[in-house]
């Protein structure tokens, strides 16, 4: 049961990963396409964290980890640069 | 005692998965970049919140439970600090509200720095 429900789990956040792929070629500025990357690392780390729960494999929770880490300072980094464009 | 536990997983990963989806159709669909923030912030922080408790059921051992705390609390404290990165600049920017908003309550003067607010009186 287990696994069918991991199955759908992933496929469900694989979806949401288009859609959020959608917004950030669509999105009309730049903002947007940055709040669209934040999205995509945290619908990352949860494909990671859903395949962990379906597989066993323990040691791609430090992968989730990092992706989240880097996610943020990525979405930090790209508003700084904003900021100093902006000036 | 099992059976318990790996029902109670599947119903964190079939929720978690869910509010997920949401805050991906709602950063699709919403008007505005200020509420696509909200629906990005708000729904994938408790879909992943969902999505690491489920996954935390199903392991019994104290690493893997520490690891996925410290996702969660990293998860939890950076993606209201991130939206209110985001949006800052973005309001800095001008960017433009939806056509339909009400009310708007914001000072762009006062989210300049102190410097540049003496500059402009």
């Amino acid at each position: 049961m287990l696994e069918w429900v991991v199955d759908v789990s992933v496929t469900l956040l694989a979806i949401a990963l288009l859609i959020s792929f959608r917004r950030l070629v669509l999105g009309p500025r730049l903002e947007d396409r940055i709040v669209a990357m934040d999205l995509i690392a945290i619908l990352t780390v949860g494909i990671i964290v859903a395949s962990t729960a379906g597989s066993g494999q323990r040691g791609l929770l430090d992968a989730a980890s990092l992706i989240a880490l880097v996610g943020f300072l990525g979405t930090v980094a790209y508003a700084w640069y904003l900021r100093q464009v902006a000036r | 005692m099992t059976a318990v536990l790996e029902g109670l997983t599947a119903l964190l990963l079939l929720l978690g998965s869910i509010l997920a989806l949401l805050a991906a159709v709602g950063v699709l669909r919403f008007p505005d970049t200020f509420s696509r923030m909200q629906a990005s912030s708000k729904a994938s922080t408790l879909g992943l919140a969902c999505l690491l408790a489920g996954t935390a059921l199903q392991f019994p051992e104290v690493a893997v439970i520490v690891r996925l705390l410290s996702i969660a609390a990293f998860i939890m404290l950076t993606a209201p600090l991130s939206a209110h990165i985001v949006a800052r600049v973005a309001l800095h920017r001008g960017t433009p509200l939806w056509t339909g908003t009400v009310v708007n309550e914001y000072d762009l003067k006062a989210c300049l720095p102190r410097q540049e607010r003496k500059e402009q009186p």
